[in-house]
């Protein structure tokens, strides 16, 4: 199943994310995980949060710009080659990564790498044919 | 102390230094004959048939008042050739200088304009310095811009050599003006303060070089920026003023004595008016100036509102021309801008992001002048329909925004993308200029 991320425009500049995370804080909001591509001058902030929609609603009213897009999150078991199980998929299938980002949660013993696809449907299928079961939101957020 | 900064020379004291009633008598003839020129044109027909006047309408300089102004978006409605007085196969050059949108506006020059053209720039350069025994260094753009090609002409005329330069890369400036013991440059005021400065990080002393005369036109500048450049670079630096609407460089400029800029009255008549009741002001006050060509053949123009505002002087010049002077450009009755020597719209900017986006998003021109150099920032607030999650696109936005932004102005802008709403809104209206180059004008 495909996982909901929200991504925001932010100005690379001192105190640029505070007000993102104070809208969320406000509104009863908690981030699962964020991950924050950057240039000198703009980034862009992606975020995973359970209540999605809402979020996406608060952030938009407080003048933030939102995007949703699809992601995929995949198990990494905590062991020398646990990525490069997956990657051997990507790469026989030929699957383009426009980015990705890693994080851990809880006491299990495995990382989620998140995966943004160019065809995140198409990826799922793939991974699911070769054996490899996507997280499901509802244990991303559990 | 002489009055004169360097020897006082005149090109055509014929005409440079005729009597004012005998400039006159030519004037009103000229400007007959300029009014009977413009009829053929639509634009013309059309307003002389509203005001119900013709060339014999015209008796004395002060009819001059009765003819009809021409602006920019005049020239821009009659885009490209409405203005053309002359067929196709008397054209001998076409030259354009900005619009205020993507369309530029065309200026033609028959054989004989080219000629008058030269002429006036060789009046300016040899009161300026110019002989023909020196290497003049023209680091102007060779293209439709006026500057390069008008001065160019300007110093075969005089009989001095040429090295075309053009613009930009300045340590091969340097090394030309170096190596070839170049006599007079030709360039921007903040360009000549550029090249100052890179020869002071070189570790040249002003003695290694020969130069001793500069030209400036193409944008504002101060006299402490003059002092400055004289001091730096050990040179006489000399303004001058036109544009391309009228012809290109040559309308006015300064003599040996600098105590402003000398129209070249027997080619134009220059008017100083409020830019507001479109009335004329006094002697010494400033307004905006309008310009009649007196003896252009391709594109006649009458009375055009140059939107540029500066005062004119009519008390007698030590260097012995009879001519009006007027003073420095001060600023503009608009919004134009003149970044690194280019005129440029905010409506041009503006119109190209809504090529990029479809939507016109804010934006805000910020200008710097570090290292005496223009630098142009556009801002522009993200929209949401062109926001990406990926960063490949985002760059790709801003290379399309900087593409287009050249495509219409002929300038790169650095852009930087900023978040919706972050841009200052004065009472709800949007402000698109900030200009932190402080030009000090006196």
């Amino acid at each position: 199943m495909l996982i909901k991320q929200l991504s925001l425009f932010v100005e690379n500049k001192p105190g640029s994310l505070y007000p993102i995370c104070k809208v969320l804080q406000d509104n009863d909001l908690s981030i699962r995980t964020l991950s924050l591509a950057d240039t000198q001058q703009f980034g862009i902030l992606r975020l995973l949060i359970k209540e999605w929609e809402k979020a996406k609603e608060v952030l938009e009213a407080a003048g933030f710009i939102v995007k949703v897009t699809d992601v995929v999150a995949l198990p990494v078991v905590d062991h020398p080659g646990g990525l490069a199980e997956l990657l051997k998929v990507i790469d026989k299938y030929q699957l383009s990564v426009e980015y990705m980002y890693a994080f851990t949660f809880g006491h299990d013993e495995t990382a989620v790498m998140v995966f943004r696809f160019d065809d995140p449907a198409n990826a799922l299928e793939i991974f699911k044919k070769e054996n490899i079961e996507a997280i499901e939101a509802f244990n991303l957020f559990k | 102390m002489s009055e004169f900064v360097i020897p006082n020379k005149i090109y055509q004291p014929e005409w440079e230094c005729m009597e004012r009633s005998e400039l006159e008598s030519l004037q009103l003839k000229r400007l007959k004959d300029a009014v009977k020129r413009a009829s053929v044109l639509d634009f013309y027909k059309k307003k002389f048939a509203e005001l119900k006047i013709d060339s014999d309408s015209i008796n004395s300089l002060d009819d001059l008042k009765k003819l009809p102004f021409t602006t920019k978006a005049d020239l821009r409605e009659y885009y490209p050739f409405g203005f053309f007085a002359v067929p196709r196969s008397e054209l001998a050059r076409i030259h354009a200088s900005s619009g205020t949108t993507g369309k530029p506006t065309f200026v033609g020059y028959t054989k004989k304009d080219l000629d008058t053209w030269s002429t006036l720039c060789a009046r300016f350069l040899v009161a300026g310095g110019l002989t023909s025994d020196q290497i003049a260094q023209v680091s102007f753009g060779y293209g439709l811009f006026t500057g390069g090609f008008g001065l160019h002409y300007g110093i075969e005329k005089v009989g001095a050599a040429i090295i075309p330069a053009s613009s930009g890369n300045t340590q091969k400036q340097i090394m030309l003006l170096q190596d070839a013991k170049v006599d007079t440059v030709i360039c921007t005021p903040s360009y000549a303060l550029n090249i100052a400065e890179v020869i002071k990080e070189k570790g040249l002393k002003k003695s290694d070089l020969a130069w001793k005369f500069a030209h400036f036109g193409g944008e504002q500048w101060t006299e402490e920026m003059r002092e400055r450049i004289e001091d730096a670079l050990g040179i006489k630096a000399f303004n001058n003023y036109g544009l391309s609407e009228i012809i290109g460089p040559g309308v006015s400029g300064e003599c040996a004595a600098r105590r402003g800029m000398h129209i070249q009255e027997d080619h134009f008549i220059v008017e100083c008016v409020n830019p507001e009741t479109l009335e004329p002001v006094g002697e010494g006050e400033e307004g905006e100036l309008v310009i009649t060509a007196l003896t252009k053949e391709a594109c006649p123009i009458i009375r055009y509102r140059t939107r540029d505002l500066a005062r004119l002087y009519y008390d007698k010049c030590p260097c012995g021309r009879t001519t009006r002077r007027m003073s420095r450009v001060k600023g503009r009755s608009d919004d134009m801008l003149i970044i690194r020597g280019v005129n440029v719209f905010p409506s041009q900017v503006e119109e190209a992001l809504l090529k990029v986006s479809g939507i016109a998003p804010h934006y805000l021109i910020e200008l710097y002048r570090p290292n005496n150099l223009d630098n142009a920032i556009v801002k522009v607030e993200m929209l949401p329909e062109t926001f990406s999650d990926k960063m490949d696109e985002l760059q790709k936005l801003k290379n399309r925004i900087d593409r287009e932004i050249s495509a219409i102005t002929g300038l790169h802008f650095e852009i930087q993308l900023v978040p919706p709403n972050s841009l200052e809104r004065t009472a709800g209206k949007a402000k698109h200029v900030a200009d932190y180059r402080n030009l000090k004008i006196e």
